[in-house]
């Protein structure tokens, strides 16, 4: 029984040492010249966490950008609880950096800390998701993707692909949902839905559409059954690469050429997303780019020498077609 | 009232439920997809809804079936998500180090690697339950939790994609016309159910299940059959683990197995399984995971909208477990239907110990579903 319980106590000291350890990960990476001997700026950066490829190409973005603006960026890692990212802003606020950016792990629940923020006049910068707050002068800009945008342009290039394709008739797409409730499935669906009914309503139509979760394993059996019930599908939207890198596999399974068969249009521009498109199974991609360190700098660069910037700094964002694939291709980090 | 012996002799048979509402499920699919019964060859393979649904039902069938043994000693496995998650992870890192990825040592070695680790963890869970004597819910929670964050501290928290056509057969591949992960399936479950009915050992784990303390007097070394459960349960999700990245040539330590010790405990349940431990069907449990997939299946093709997905899928469960339930027959459809001489009206219709012959029988009708 001593045993035990002496067990327990060291599991649970463990756990709590390696807790406070993770809420103490932080590493200030100094500037890498000051010239002129002035002061260099002092960034405070609390990132999500790293749960995807895009994010960590996103963490590197701002380190990289950071570095060559010649900035000190103190950064912090949330690991995904919003807790930690509340008490990583805390303590940029008490070593009083210049500016705050911080990509928030939840919409709702920041006005106490960010109060304490403006109170000691410390401008804060979102970074690729926003936040919902009762008083809007919490923050300064967002810096980010519209999510809706990307479903228009998503279905703007989808036009391109047909025509390019010389397709004829109806057009019959499949498409695959991000995760249920997450802000860009919502918004992706919205944007493309909004342009299909204002110039395609008689000739396309959303025949299925149904979640796979963002994920390869998702994408490639929702489209498995798919396949199934609607064999005369000639058109898939999917919210992310990786779902429709995950439909391609479905797609060959059931004897179907990807990209002549069935169009594929995604969401994202990662490397793997790229390299299918490279082999003709991807017909378009519409970037959601997550290498928004440089706009970032600019923005904290611009707030601190106290000009005004705009609400929502949109990230610079291209759409690719397959002729464009190869030469893309080496130069996409992520 | 015409009741036949043989019609009662049927209903009451452990497997009849979930038997009838999977053909259900089958059936309501016909109307959304008119060909959904046929099955015609392409590129060299059979192709069909029928093949999609045990091949996306492989690794559920094997986690399942894991998951039946450590259940019937009373005992639960929260960490399978995560040893599914590892494995995989493992797996394909050590492949995608290789220059020559399709080179079948590299690919057997890799392969040893994962399941290794997979055993690793069924060892540290059988440790922390059967020595440490950690409740399993707790024990298993540990893997659960911290497993997802070694997964993507292998894979640097990116997708691991590879290039493997040997690694690419295991879960996504097809031999002699059929998803070759049938064959590891009907292979895993013919070899749990020789192990279990054939031998003294499935007796001997539904004994540790009833009573560990009162095993333990009469002699059965009962700390050694938990650790061995839970190695093996972890085993089976380390291959489902492989079928997993091998089905989409991808790790993915973040979504990996996600919410599959859910989907495995569900399709326990299903199959008449006690959570009480003490009594086990693996046939009973083949039969659950693929009502657990059809369902899914038949959630993409006949257009539920997404948002509803979750109710849908509530719904169903519970008319399945309510049908499970000798009690609830009895009260609805009458005694006909409900526990009659040889049922116990205990709330689940689980087999028993003498039960031999329906649960072998019961794995060849596998394949042909």
């Amino acid at each position: 029984m001593l045993n035990r319980r002496n067990f327990l106590t060291a599991a649970v000291g463990v756990a709590a040492a390696t807790g406070l350890a993770a809420c103490a990960k932080e590493d200030d990476s100094p500037a890498g010249s000051t010239s002129g001997g002035s002061k260099a700026l002092v960034l405070g950066f609390s990132q999500v966490g790293s749960e995807s490829g895009w994010r960590s190409a996103n963490t590197d973005s701002v380190k990289s950008a950071a570095k060559e603006a010649g900035y000190t960026l103190k950064f912090s890692d949330a690991q995904q609880k919003q807790e930690n990212q509340i008490s990583a802003i805390r303590s940029y606020i008490t070593q009083g950096v210049d500016v705050i950016a911080f990509s928030p792990v939840v919409v709702t629940g920041w006005d106490a800390v960010l109060k304490e923020a403006k109170a000691k006049k410390i401008p804060v910068v979102l970074t690729d998701r926003s936040v919902e707050t009762s008083d809007e002068s919490l923050f300064v800009t967002l810096v980010g993707s519209d999510f809706t945008d990307e479903g228009r342009r998503a279905a703007k290039i989808l036009e391109k692909v047909l025509e390019k394709a010389g397709h004829k008739g109806a057009v019959k797409i499949a498409q695959l949902e991000g995760t249920t409730g997450a802000a860009p499935a919502i918004e992706r669906a919205k944007g493309f839905k909004e342009v299909m009914e204002a110039d395609h309503a008689d000739d396309w139509k959303i025949v299925v559409s149904q979640t796979g979760d963002f994920t390869r394993a998702g994408g490639k059996q929702v489209m498995a059954a798919f396949l199934q019930s609607n064999p005369d599908i000639n058109v898939l939207f999917a919210h992310n690469d990786d779902m429709g890198i995950g439909a391609i596999q479905a797609i060959e399974a059931a004897g179907k050429k990807p990209g002549k068969d069935i169009l594929i249009v995604t969401i994202d521009g990662v490397k793997d997303g790229f390299v299918a498109m490279s082999e003709g199974k991807i017909n378009a991609i519409v970037e959601c780019n997550p290498l928004l360190g440089p706009q970032l700098m600019e923005v904290v660069q611009k707030v601190k020498d106290g000009e005004t910037v705009e609400r929502w700094i949109k990230t610079k964002e291209g759409d690719f077609m397959q002729d464009q694939a190869k030469a893309a291709l080496p130069t996409r980090k992520y | 009232m015409t009741t036949t012996p043989r019609w009662r002799a049927l209903t009451q048979h452990h497997l009849f439920w979930p038997v009838a509402v999977l053909v259900v499920l089958l059936l309501i699919n016909v109307p959304f997809t008119p060909d959904f019964f046929s099955i015609k060859m392409t590129d060299g393979h059979l192709y069909g809804s029928l093949v999609s649904i045990v091949l996306f039902g492989s690794p559920l069938i094997l986690v399942a079936v894991g998951m039946t043994l450590v259940i019937a000693t009373g005992g639960i496995d929260l960490s399978v998500g995560a040893v599914v998650a590892i494995t995989g992870a493992l797996t394909c890192s050590y492949i995608s180090d290789r220059s020559d990825q399709d080179a079948l040592s590299g690919v057997f070695l890799a392969m040893g690697i994962g399941l290794v680790a997979a055993v690793v963890c069924g060892l540290w869970n059988g440790f922390l339950v059967a020595r440490m004597g950690i409740q399993p819910i707790i024990a298993t929670l540990i893997i659960m939790v911290a497993g997802r964050g070694v997964a993507q501290l292998i894979t640097d928290g990116q997708i691991i994609t590879i290039n493997s056509e040997p690694y690419k057969l295991i879960g996504g591949g097809y031999w002699l016309t059929l998803p070759f992960s049938i064959f590891v399936v009907a292979a895993v479950v013919a070899v749990t159910v020789a192990l279990t009915r054939r031998t003294a050992l499935g007796l001997l784990v539904e004994s540790v299940g009833g009573n560990a303390e009162a095993s333990r007097l009469v002699g059965i070394r009962s700390r050694r059959i938990k650790i061995m459960v839970y190695v093996f349960c972890a085993l089976c999700a380390g291959i489902a683990g492989l079928m997993i990245s091998s089905n989409t040539s991808a790790a993915d330590g973040n979504n990996a197995g996600l919410w599959i010790e859910l989907d495995a405990i569900l399709a326990v349940v299903i199959g008449g399984t006690s959570l009480l431990g003490g009594r086990f069907s693996i046939g009973g449990t083949v039969v659950g995971a693929l009502v657990i997939q059809t369902l899914t299946t038949t959630i993409y093709t006949i257009g539920v909208p997404t948002q509803t997905n979750l109710v849908f899928k509530a719904a169903v469960v519970i008319v399945v477990c309510l049908l499970q339930s000798p009690k609830f027959r009895a009260k609805v459809f009458g005694a006909r239907f409900g526990s009659g001489p040889g049922a116990n009206g205990s709330g689940t219709s689980a087999a028993t110990p003498a039960d031999t012959t329906p649960t072998t029988a019961a794995a060849p009708k596998m394949e042909v579903s």
